[in-house]
């Protein structure tokens, strides 16, 4: 025999076919290339299955129960790298090979590169990414135990197909806002995790939106609103926009963000309880959206002041695409006026214009006032703002 | 025929080895070497395509390594092992039998059942009969031997007649099987033999496996270079290194001929091919 036994591995009872060579490998594991590990044993299928698992391994027998420990294991994580750092993002670009792999993973050379597009820092990242899925998670709420669907409800007929209006009007928004981050996330690198875990959420939170007002569309058993060409043009114009920080922009800071407004003003003017819990539930996620989409956008504004530019374009931008269309369907805005009336008379018709005009306002000062934490000029933010879609979203 | 490419035959006895010898061929491009490969369904016609020069090499099995010997041999050329896997040196075969049986020994199988593999397995028939042969056994007459024809034609590279094999074992239909030893521990590990359910019976001595077999009348200097290529591919490399574990090796290692000595007794024993290397066994249709 050639050298000497370094160690020995005694394997009592265990054989090959039970985890046998678990133990050998660890064995193997702590010595260079070429040492030479004896491996005693009762198992009486030990000789012949040592042989196999060696020979499958790249070691080598060097006499009966004696491995010769080859280079196999060296050659192949030889050049592995870490798939960077598991408690910090990269400030750069993700490599496309770390692939699907854990972030801090000792990855294998060669295999897939995925094509993440989505892979660089300032493209995709936002700190607060972290701190919005773990409040995510917490304020999962489900549509079965967190609404009273009995409550009691006895709308005139006109105020409740004035509400299904309303709910037809949000679950295509929802609809859009589903799909947009959906889109995305097969793009984004899996290296920025959290981003991907808050849009997987932020989807999960569409879905369960056009649950709730596809539920209380059907309460009452009146049919559907109508679905304007007008409405779902703007809404496409969404789903077209091919650019990360441009979508979230125009989806959660402007759109989402009148959509905060909007939910406010069904929370305190439905004229019904079960109405006003949804929006109430659904306010809380979608402020979750409009946090994200701004905290992405400032970062982005801020590692490269010129993204500014391209925000007040793909504002102008869409404005001329919608130019030809109507924007709001009549029919949604006149449903608000009814829904804030909440009763089928001319004083509360007169009502409810009133609180209809309110929220348009409110609406505008939102869009300014974010646009201007984005570092636009009060009078930009305000020329800016004016020009977002009539559809809302 | 003049060729510009080195055109080697494989078995196609599973998909992989499209995957596998694709993903050499783009290899042997990077390296700037014209590689081509053609695919057989059974062996016969591959080593039949090897002596009469329509391929220039042939990746083989044992089985037919010993009838390209015999076939180059009768066209008055010479076969070559050119180079073979690491994996391929020295493997075993082992009769298997219930932990719980009577049988201690080779000569208690007379007038027993044993399963064995495909006709044509080398590994799996030929030369664990032998270990019977050897023990005074004749398989047909002193013992009844129940085959597994799965794969006919691909040598036993078919796995499927061995694990029928040791099915009939763990069902109690035989009272031993045959298998190569690397099997006995996969059969064990997916649960074909339940741990510690079986006892080996008997091990046959250490013999190779396949073989990159060409011939003298080959082109010289292409298989010189074909050669050196496939020794240099290294486990380290990323790109090869899925390649070599498809096709279960860490490395190419020179080819040798020494361990062929008891598959080429069982197929005289057997009259598996004559000396010519016709096939005469009389059960075999590739």
């Amino acid at each position: 025999m050639n050298g000497s036994v370094a160690r020995t591995v005694d394997l009592g009872d265990l054989g090959f076919d039970r985890g046998a060579h678990l133990l050998v490998d660890h064995a193997l594991r702590a010595v260079p290339a070429g040492t030479l590990v004896a491996v005693v044993g009762r198992d009486p299928a030990l000789g012949v299955h040592l042989a196999v698992w060696a020979r499958r391994r790249g070691h080598r027998l060097e006499a009966p129960g004696v491995v010769v420990k080859g280079t196999v294991e060296a050659d192949r994580w030889g050049d592995a790298t870490r798939a960077g750092d598991p408690d910090a993002v990269t400030d750069d670009r993700a490599p496309a090979r770390w692939g699907l792999a854990a972030r801090g993973a000792l990855v294998e050379s060669g295999g897939p590169q995925p094509g993440f597009d989505l892979d660089t820092h300032d493209v995709v990242w936002a700190d607060v990414a972290a701190r919005l899925y773990a409040q995510a998670l917490a304020g999962q709420w489900d549509p079965a135990v967190a609404i009273d669907w009995a409550a009691q409800s006895d709308l005139p007929v006109e105020v409740e197909d004035a509400v299904v209006q309303v709910m037809t009007y949000l679950i295509e928004n929802e609809q859009a806002a589903l799909t947009v981050p959906a889109r995305f996330l097969g793009r984004i690198h899996p290296h920025f995790r959290e981003i991907v875990q808050l849009l997987a959420v932020q989807v999960a939170d569409e879905a369960r939106h056009v649950e709730v007002f596809t539920r209380r569309a059907r309460l009452h058993g009146r049919p559907f609103g109508v679905s304007g060409a007008g409405g779902r043009a703007s809404l496409q114009s969404l789903l077209d926009e091919p650019d990360f920080t441009l979508a979230l922009f125009l989806l959660s800071v402007l759109g989402e963000g009148s959509f905060l407004n909007l939910l406010s003003f069904l929370e305190q003017h439905a004229p019904d309880p079960v109405t006003r819990s949804i929006a109430r539930l659904v306010l809380q996620d979608e402020a979750r959206h409009v946090a994200y989409g701004l905290a992405h956008v400032e970062l982005a504004v801020a590692a490269d002041p010129a993204v500014r530019g391209r925000l007040r374009l793909a504002i102008e931008r869409r404005h001329d695409a919608l130019r030809d269309t109507t924007g709001l369907n009549e029919a949604v805005h006149d449903a608000l006026v009814v829904l804030a009336a909440g009763a089928w008379n001319a004083d509360a018709i007169a009502t409810g214009v009133e609180r209809v005009r309110a929220l348009e306002a409110d609406m505008d000062e939102g869009r300014r006032r974010r646009l201007t934490r984005i570092g636009f000029a009060p009078d930009d933010a305000a020329a800016l703002s004016a020009l977002h879609t009539r559809n809302f979203m | 025929m003049e060729r510009d490419a080195l055109l080697m035959g494989a078995v196609a006895y599973d998909p992989k080895v499209v995957t596998i010898w694709d993903g050499f061929r783009r290899w042997f491009a990077a390296q700037d070497f014209d590689f081509d490969y053609l695919l057989y369904s059974n062996y016969e016609r591959q080593v039949e395509d090897l002596v009469e020069g329509r391929i220039d090499a042939a990746w083989n099995s044992p089985l037919a390594w010993v009838r390209s010997v015999r076939l180059a041999r009768a066209a008055g050329i010479e076969a070559q092992a050119l180079t073979m896997r690491n994996t391929d040196c020295d493997l075993t075969s082992v009769i298997v039998v219930a932990a719980d049986s009577p049988i201690t020994s080779v000569a208690d199988l007379r007038n027993r059942t044993v399963a064995v593999g495909a006709v044509d397995s080398p590994q799996a028939t030929l030369i664990p009969l032998l270990l019977a042969t050897d023990a005074g056994l004749r398989p047909g007459a002193d013992l009844t031997v129940r085959r597994f024809d799965v794969g006919v034609g691909l040598h036993g590279d078919h796995v499927g007649g061995e694990r029928d094999a040791a099915r009939a074992l763990a069902a109690g239909e035989v009272d031993a099987a045959c298998m190569i030893d690397a099997n006995h521990l996969q059969f064990t590990d997916e649960g074909t033999l339940a741990s510690g359910s079986t006892r080996i019976l008997a091990q046959t001595g250490p013999y190779d496996h396949c073989n990159m077999t060409v011939t003298s009348a080959g082109p010289t200097e292409r298989l010189t270079r074909f050669d050196a290529l496939l020794r240099s591919m290294q486990y380290s490399d990323p790109v090869v290194r899925p390649l070599l574990d498809l096709e279960g090796l860490q490395q190419w290692v020179p080819g040798r001929t020494v361990g062929y000595g008891q598959l080429e007794r069982a197929v005289d024993l057997g009259g598996f091919y004559d000396d010519a290397g016709r096939v005469t066994a009389a059960e075999y249709r590739p």
